[in-house]
């Protein structure tokens, strides 16, 4: 069974991200870089389906130089291979330019599934994996807490609003992982060694066909006019617990006339 | 460009969703506002959508759009558009909001905008205003796209209010074929949910990580039943298990707005945040006196939740003549 995962590489947890007001865009350059935590899950997710019927993992990211590192700890966590896209024409896509090029990279390789994160950790649109599903004229089964594969279909539990749906498709589909839909392994001394062994393919914009009209700024349909902060919440009050903390809380509800 | 916009209506546990309100409502004061409505739906659902704004509701009650998700509603919604090109259609930033304009987007080749707060018409397209990053920016964008704009409307943007419109229905046929049924819902569970739902609750306990577990949500329910509201938690509660994802507060859990917000052993990260703070009210109790939550909070208890909690629940008890 052939899986790719797309996944992102994104500024780490501990970096507070940060709009460049003259390019819109995040400021990307230079600051730590991780595997996006959703990635991850969806890579443990197609790792555990490939124990159980064979085959290979393949990550497919689009991203700055500095992936690099994230990409590395999906090969380490035990992905066969991955495909990165660097190509300074593709910075500043918008989630269909960006769907564009995941789909056609995915055309290269042989796939029977294709795992995404729900919503990526950094821009959280939530649409890439639906675009590239129909790109790629597969069905796009969403929001699984569950995935099983058996005899070529595939069965989610799907996240609702009050509980979930047991939803089926056939293969070859796509389809999205929620958060917390497994632990996603760390990476052992083994997999790293072996990590840097592993091909790492670089795509360009012009290896996908795609030109300045599909994909990157040029190529956007969503163009962004102004950045800016939302008004700041007045401040209130801060007091240390010494003992009465609960009682304070008590008599500020009071004065609210709440109790 | 016209000013038709075309609100896609939801049903959830029986009944239209307050968001497919809330966007009619802001719909209709932007412009036309029209309502389509596809697959079962409760006894008094086209009225409802016209009693908020609805100046026509295009309708299949045809089970393939309950049945078979995403490919047959968007067959529909794209023939629909390509007869009456409507300026702007709004979706719920939901499950189903999200698989539609993701799809519809591709097919169209024209992009959308997601998590959308507010939106005008302007020079022939939208300029829609995004809380980014956690609401932690706000930015404006629009589509250059020609046609219809795709916008994915955050809940509780706007409030619903009443705006009766004469009820004109007008049936569209449902689409057929085999290629259009390939993602076959098999069976919905509906997991039970004790206590009152977050959804609608004039106060909301919430609690994180800094629970500990599963059982510590007791004591945030009692205080909740106390107060008359509801418990909601962080993703990291929901992820660890300790409570059903029904009552994640946050980014990709549920929008709410209580009058009052009390936020136990969390720590305020921007998408638990962009969630809740437009609360009324934001207590918080913390025991780290640099969490983010504090920014937003009209008061902060530097405290261990399993002393202040208790206590407060004893203080509201005694006040109570308990
Ligand atoms: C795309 C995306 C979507 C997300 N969506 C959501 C969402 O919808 N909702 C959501 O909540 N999160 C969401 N998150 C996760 C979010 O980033 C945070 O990880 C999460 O909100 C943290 O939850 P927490 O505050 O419970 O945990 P932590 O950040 O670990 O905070 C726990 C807090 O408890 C305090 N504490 C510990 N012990 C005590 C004690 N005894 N007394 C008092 N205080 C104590 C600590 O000081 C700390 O501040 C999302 C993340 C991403 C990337
Ligand atoms: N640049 C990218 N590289 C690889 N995968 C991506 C990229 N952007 C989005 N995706 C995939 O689409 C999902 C949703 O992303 P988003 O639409 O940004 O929320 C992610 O979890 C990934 O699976």
């Amino acid at each position: 069974m052939n899986i790719v995962v797309c996944g992102k590489v994104i500024p780490a947890s501990t970096v507070i991200i940060e709009i460049d007001p003259s390019t819109k865009r995040m400021f990307r350059k230079g600051v730590t870089h991780e595997l996006d935590p959703a990635a991850a899950s969806a890579v443990e997710e197609g790792l555990r389906l490939t124990e159980k019927h064979g085959g290979a993992v393949t990550l497919i990211t689009m991203g700055i130089s500095d992936a690099t590192i994230g990409i590395r700890s999906a090969l380490a966590m035990g992905a066969a291979n991955a495909v990165h896209i660097l190509d300074d024409a593709v910075a500043g896509s918008d989630t269909l330019g960006t769907a564009k090029v995941l789909a056609a990279a995915i055309k290269k390789q042989p796939f029977d599934l294709v795992i995404c994160g729900t919503e990526s950790s950094d821009s959280y649109s939530g649409i890439v994996p639906g675009q590239i599903a129909h790109f790629l004229g597969v069905p796009a089964v969403t929001f699984a807490k569950e995935v099983i594969v058996e005899g070529g279909k595939l069965t989610i539990k799907r996240q609702t609003e009050n509980g979930y749906d047991v939803v089926e498709a056939a293969l070859p589909a796509l389809v999205t992982t929620t958060s917390g839909i497994n632990e996603p392994r760390y990476p052992q001394l083994k997999g790293i060694m072996a990590a840097k062994k592993k091909e790492i393919k670089i795509y360009t914009a012009a290896d996908l066909g795609l030109g300045p009209d599909q994909v990157g700024e040029s190529g956007a349909r969503e163009k962004v006019l102004t950045v800016g902060r939302p008004p700041k919440r007045q401040a209130g009050q801060m007091i240390t617990d010494e003992g009465e903390g609960g009682k304070k809380i008590a008599e500020f509800l009071a004065e609210l006339k709440i109790i | 460009m016209s000013d038709l916009i075309w609100v896609y209506a939801e049903v959830v546990d029986e009944k239209i969703t307050p968001i497919t309100l809330e966007m009619l409502t802001r719909a209709a004061e932007l412009g036309k506002a029209e309502a389509l409505l596809l697959g079962p739906a409760p006894n008094g659902a086209a009225e409802m959508l016209a009693k908020f704004g609805a100046s026509k509701i295009y309708r299949s009650a045809d089970a393939v759009y309950g049945d078979y998700l995403t490919l047959p509603a968007v067959e529909t919604v794209a023939e629909l558009m390509q007869k009456y090109n409507p300026a702007v259609m709004l979706f719920a930033s939901s499950f189903a909001g999200r698989d539609l304009v993701a799809a519809l987007s591709a097919r169209l080749d024209s992009g959308a905008i997601a998590d959308v707060g507010d939106f005008v018409l302007k020079n022939g397209s939208v300029e829609a205003t995004i809380p980014a990053l956690g609401a932690s920016y706000q930015n404006t964008s629009t589509l250059v796209s020609p046609g219809t704009k795709l916008l994915l409307v955050r809940p509780k943007s706007f409030d619903a209010k009443v705006n009766e419109q004469p009820l004109s229905v007008e049936d569209v046929p449902a689409v057929g074929g085999d290629a259009l049924r390939k993602i076959h819902v098999k069976e919905r569970v509906t997991v039970k949910q004790e206590g009152p739902q977050l959804e609608g609750a004039k106060a909301i306990v919430s609690g994180g990580r800094g629970l500990k577990g599963e059982a510590n949500f007791a004591m945030l329910k009692e205080l909740a039943d106390l107060l008359g509201g509801a418990v909601g938690a962080t993703r990291a509660a929901v992820d660890a298990g300790w409570v059903p994802y029904a009552m994640q507060v946050g980014q990709t859990g549920k929008t709410v707005k209580p009058d009052l917000y009390i936020a136990c052993g969390i720590s305020g990260a921007v998408q638990h945040l962009s969630g809740m703070k437009t609360s009324k009210t934001i207590i918080s109790i913390n025991k780290d006196p640099e969490a983010p939550i504090f920014q937003f909070s009209d008061l902060g208890i530097v405290g261990d939740v399993f002393q202040v909690v208790p206590q407060l629940i004893e203080e509201i008890k005694k006040k109570k003549g308990k």
